[in-house]
């Protein structure tokens, strides 16, 4: 086995800008280790992304044509297993997105293969590949290996390998789909709730309140002193979920990315790598949270460990 | 009919807390344990099910040691008649992929109908464990679940999965299915003070690997990756703001008017 296999990822006709990223992984690992790069594209009509993913240090692009638009795990396992039948690649990279968490651990059990989901580095010691994600909420982080695996299939995580812009020179194959009848079936998408007052994607300023706030009565106070420095009120999952503040409010991978964001201050917010997805490129986080170790605090600019209750009482004193 | 929910005790780390000396996970003394939150989701989701329909039974199930139990009795203090815990010494450290082939094998010999797993767990996110039951057992699956029609026998179950920036799909999985189910899908009950006394008379049976039919071999190849070493990620740069909760918040005031003025 040798060689590295990216999947490229898309949805409703549109690449996932993540497969980029996943094909800059696999061109570093080619760059210590001198080995062939192929990108699968497995969709209705491959030849929609070929241009797309045909990015510097691809050497072949693979088309599979299946007959399905949308994700079906079924599909999408099966044929994975049949291009990595048909090329024995030593690696299998996905970016680590919703459509993958469905199906990437099964191709792996179903074919005996090594497997590690939410990887943010990659490397080789001597000839094994060493894969580091993180636990314990972030606090720790841990490096894996796969001893006596062919094959590995690895998911990596968005934002954090550098896509590649520079055109390449692939060479472009295709390989037959399996015949497969998909348990699942495709009956729509439902938009998102853009019924909020405010679109939090246009603020740049913002105060951000996570689970830390405690209960839906204390939203207020957070919601007044958001209002008096001028920044708008956003929140971490649970505060949505619960019903504290609308959807339309969250920020992070199931919410919103707020592009236009110049200062970020997390109140009790721990820095999930879902939270983080929506709000790590701000270029001034300021993190409040009363655990040291708060994986938070590892993007913020400034931190205050200490009471978010207390800080924001104070902090009024000032506007 | 019968739908089995596997649930997790996850671990919490300290505020402050040390590795161990082989380097290979926390020190155990700075270890909490907690019930994996979206455990509290699939389980309400199970009996919801069984409260709207006759004939329905809903069993939890835990891969963990001893102290894991507790996640079992929190589960039946709030519904359901028995759980099972599959258990020994040589699964410390077990990875999910290994887990899963035990979950599968409980769903086997139970006759599970539907196996409900939690999308994933708080403490190493492997979002691997429901995914990696399906693949044992060969069932469809979804991942990620925020919505469910299911009536109890029937071919196929409506679901919701979430997809990134808050789209969502419907669609349709045959079943039976594993499916695992997202925070929000629902709001989890709590225990009552009657069902917590009555969950510690509730049987929860102990299994080992070898009385599921699963051998030591067989587990030890499971293993998806080897764990080489933990250690703590060497921190941002964040400036860290001292002094009194006052002092601080005029700092953080200046700094925010500086930044906006630069702005
Ligand atoms: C598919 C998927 C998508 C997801 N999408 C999102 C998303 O879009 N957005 C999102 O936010 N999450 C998302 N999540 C959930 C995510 O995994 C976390 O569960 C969530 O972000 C945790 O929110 P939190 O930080 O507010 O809560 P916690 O992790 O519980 O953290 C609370 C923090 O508050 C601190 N705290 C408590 N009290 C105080 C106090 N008085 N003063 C100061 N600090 C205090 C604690 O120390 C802790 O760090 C998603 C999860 C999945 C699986």
């Amino acid at each position: 086995m040798s060689g590295i296999l990216v999947i490229a990822e898309h949805r409703r006709g549109v690449l996932n800008p993540a497969t980029l990223e996943t094909i800059a992984a696999a061109a570093a690992l080619k760059q210590v280790k001198p080995q062939p790069v192929a990108v699968a594209i497995i969709a209705r009509n491959p030849d929609e992304f070929v241009g797309q993913v045909n990015a510097a240090g691809v050497d072949e692009i693979i088309k599979v044509a299946v007959p399905t638009d949308t994700f079906q795990s079924d599909v999408y396992e099966a044929t994975v297993a049949a291009v990595v039948a048909a090329r024995g690649p030593a690696v299998v990279l996905f970016a680590h997105t919703v459509d993958t968490w469905g199906y990437a651990a099964a191709v792996a059990v179903r074919g005996g293969f090594g497997c590690a989901t939410d990887v943010f580095a990659v490397r080789y010691e001597g000839d094994a590949l060493v894969a580091t994600r993180a636990g314990y909420k972030e606090k720790l982080h841990m490096d894996l290996d796969f001893p006596g695996r062919q094959t590995v299939v690895l998911t990596l995580r968005g934002n954090v390998f550098k896509p590649i812009e520079e055109p390449g020179s692939a060479a472009v194959s295709a390989v037959d789909a399996p015949a497969v009848a998909a348990r699942t079936a495709h009956l729509g998408y439902i938009e998102p709730d853009q019924t909020g007052d405010v679109d939090i994607a246009q603020a740049e300023y913002m105060l951000s309140v996570g689970r830390g706030v405690g209960e839906e009565d204390n939203i207020e106070q957070f919601k007044e002193l958001a209002d008096a420095l001028g920044f708008t009120l956003g929140c971490s999952r649970p505060v949505a979920d619960n019903g504290w503040l609308p959807k339309s409010r969250q920020v992070g991978q199931s919410g919103k990315t707020v592009v236009s964001c110049k200062i970020y201050v997390a109140m009790g917010i721990s820095g999930s790598v879902q939270h983080m997805a929506g709000m790590k490129h701000v270029p001034t986080i300021i993190a409040i949270n009363k655990d040291a170790e708060a994986s938070i605090f590892s993007i913020a600019r400034y931190g205050v460990v200490g009471d978010m209750f207390e800080i924001a009482k104070e902090l009024r004193n000032h506007c | 009919m019968k739908i089995l929910v596997p649930v997790k005790q996850v671990a919490v780390l300290d505020e402050d807390f040390e590795l161990r000396d082989d380097g290979l996970d926390a020190d155990p003394d700075f270890i909490d344990h907690e019930s994996n939150e979206w455990d509290d989701y699939s389980y309400e989701a199970a009996l919801q099910i069984m409260e709207a329909h006759g004939g329905v039974e809903v069993v939890p199930m835990t891969v963990g040691p001893e102290d894991a139990e507790e996640s079992l009795r929190r589960c039946l203090a709030k519904g359901g008649e028995r759980a099972i815990r599959v258990w020994d010494d040589a699964l410390t450290g077990a990875g999910p992929a290994t887990v899963a082939k035990l979950i599968a094998a409980v769903a086997r010999r139970e006759g599970a109908d539907m196996v409900f797993a939690g999308t994933l767990s708080a403490d190493h996110s492997y979002a691997m464990t429901g995914i990696c039951v399906a693949a044992e057992l060969g069932w469809p699956h979804v991942a990620v679940v925020t919505a469910l029609e299911y009536q109890p026998g029937a071919a196929t179950a409506t679901v919701h999965r979430e997809l990134e920036a808050g789209l969502v799909e419907k669609m349709t999985v045959e079943c039976p299915a594993v499916l695992t189910i997202q925070l929000g899908i629902n709001q989890p009950r709590y225990a009552s003070l009657r069902g917590v006394k009555q969950a510690k008379e509730k049987p929860v049976d102990e299994l080992s690997p070898a009385d599921l039919g699963v051998s030591g071999e067989e587990l030890a190849a499971s293993a998806s990756f080897r764990l080489r070493r933990m250690f703590k990620p060497a921190r941002g740069q964040a400036e860290l703001i001292e002094g009194t909760a006052a002092e601080q918040a005029a700092r953080l005031a200046s700094i925010i008017k500086e930044l906006r003025g630069a702005a």
